[in-house]
């Protein structure tokens, strides 16, 4: 079967794009898929650090793109899964030595070679995003419960109906239950009610990320997490299965509202 | 300023055989281009769009140092493009180094197109004589652009006439309508009725709760969203000042 091309996007930067690619990653790989990362905010990697691969890189994308090697030599094996490899961004280079066509046929070579391509796509609209976006099959949209990060996802899905790449599904990241709960945070909610499109999972907000990103292995990695838990679930529905939506807080009704949000197209 | 009339419909048929001589002259005849103050302007006639596009390129292929860096506006005449034909020509200029900022038609859902992909769809130039005396005639009660979709943020509608909404408006959307602005839905985006003067402009929607509302010089901020919205209506009322009122039957 041809991989899946999905492509991880927000509009603004700091939402936790590059985390949902590596632990998406790392929670496919360790189900047994096949999985090749691309990073593809060329000029600012930083997808070859969380997981932890930087001294390894000797080839980029950049480096395939203008024929300098085989694409099967930029692809860097994962330390602990055999079957997760990572395509580093240049970092001496920026967005313009890529076009949307060299990331068409860079993907098309990839397509019968894995499970999933996932492309981690630059903060912002321009040149680089519309790279990250062209060969995908389907986009996440990645948000966190605060306003400005919601206007942009807003702005993002709308380019992604007008290109045709389908309205996408959220990610809403770093939600933290307990500020919810007292009305100084958005809730998963009101994030939806404005944005209308289809949610895929909720990450609650978790300082194991943060540690787990320093060390160069993923919060999937690590089974007592509650955010590892969360990445574990969307790269379980990914794949077609029904996962409910984690109990973020063990409040009345508020299970009965994710469940509710589960049911939502 | 009148761009050149479109060349007789015999050149179509030269375009047909434009890759197998290299035929400047006839590529000529098809796409008229100008110079602008801030640019180019690229004139097409109403042959198919497909022969037009590849007849574009093979100019500017042809001439690469003159079109380098250019920034390009299109005159598409009467065309119906839809959004993936404006896309794949915008990112085949854009591989050549060419902006395309904005795309003019006589056609509403190319206009359309256009807005939707954030490019402009008027250029600071006037419009060739014809095309502006149908705009005026047009501008009457019954002149309305219909949109059944939600606008979300960085989406700007401008329309000469009436604007009606069959969906949401997302904060960060952008309304500007000559007439009235009905939406049936969420308005909370900004919003402009009577753009060009007009006072006696309304805006009404079911949920009215702009980022500002502007009424022909009237400019009113933040309406707060409401705990349980109701269809609202707002105008310019007898002081002249901006004023909304629930909607009520009867």
């Amino acid at each position: 079967m041809p991989a899946q091309v999905i492509t991880i996007t927000s509009g603004k930067g700091g939402v936790g794009k590059t985390t949902a690619v590596a632990n998406l990653a790392v929670a496919l790989a360790s189900d047994g898929a096949k999985v090749v990362c691309i990073d593809g905010d060329i000029g600012l990697r930083n997808l070859d650090v969380i997981l932890g691969l930087e001294n390894r890189i000797v080839y980029d994308i950049v480096d395939v793109i203008e024929g300098r090697c085989r694409l099967k030599q930029a692809m860097i094996r994962d330390k602990k899964l055999p079957e997760l490899y990572l395509i580093p961004a240049a970092q001496t280079r920026d967005k313009n030595a890529v076009s949307p066509s060299d990331m068409n046929r860079l993907v098309k070579d990839l397509r019968n070679e894995c499970d999933f391509v996932l492309i981690d796509s630059p903060a912002g609209i321009e040149r680089g995003f519309k790279n990250a976006i062209a060969p995908a099959d389907r986009v996440l949209v990645v948000t966190n419960p605060e306003i400005s990060a919601v206007r942009d996802a807003d702005r993002v899905i709308g380019i992604l109906e007008a290109e045709e790449k389908g309205p996408g599904a959220l990610i809403i990241n770093r939600l933290n239950p307990a500020l919810v709960k007292n009305h100084d945070m958005l809730s998963a909610d009101d994030v939806l009610d404005l944005l209308a499109v289809e949610l895929i999972g909720i990450v609650p907000e978790d300082e194991n990320v943060i540690i787990g990103s320093n060390r160069g292995a993923p919060v999937a990695f690590d089974p007592k997490s509650r955010a590892g838990q969360a990445f574990r679930n969307i790269a379980k529905r990914l794949r077609g299965e029904k996962v409910p939506f984690l109990d973020l807080d063990h409040a009345d009704g508020f299970w009965q509202r994710l469940q509710r949000l589960a049911g939502r197209k | 300023m009148v761009a050149a009339k479109s060349p007789p419909k015999t050149s179509c048929y030269n375009l047909a055989i434009i890759n197998s001589i290299n035929s400047m002259n006839e590529t000529n005849s098809l796409i008229q281009i100008k110079g602008l103050r801030d640019g180019l302007l690229v004139s097409l006639d109403d042959a198919p769009w497909e022969k037009q596009r590849v007849a574009l390129l093979t100019q500017v292929d042809e001439q690469p140092a003159f079109f380098q860096g250019a920034r390009l506006a299109l005159d598409v005449a009467s065309q119906i493009l839809h959004v993936n034909e404006l896309v794949d020509l915008r990112d085949q200029l854009s591989e050549r180094g060419i902006s395309l900022w904005a795309v003019i038609s006589e056609s509403p859902t190319t206009e359309k197109t256009a807005q939707l992909l954030g490019l402009a769809t008027r250029i600071s130039k006037p419009r060739p004589e014809e095309g502006r005396k149908f705009a005026v005639e047009d501008l009457g009660e019954e002149t309305a652009l219909f949109l059944s979709r939600t606008l979300r943020s960085g989406t700007r509608i401008e329309f000469a006439g009436h604007i009606v909404i069959f969906g949401d408006v997302n904060p960060g959307a952008e309304i500007i309508a000559e007439g009235n602005v009905i939406v049936w839905g969420r308005l909370r985006g900004m919003v402009h009725a009577g753009a060009k003067g007009n006072r006696n402009a309304v805006v009404c929607a079911l949920d009215l709760s702009p980022t500002q509302l502007r009424i022909a010089e009237e400019v009113s901020a933040v309406l707060r969203p409401r705990e349980d919205p109701k269809p609202e209506i707002a105008r310019i009322n007898k002081d002249g000042k901006l004023q909304s009122e629930y909607w009520s039957p009867g």
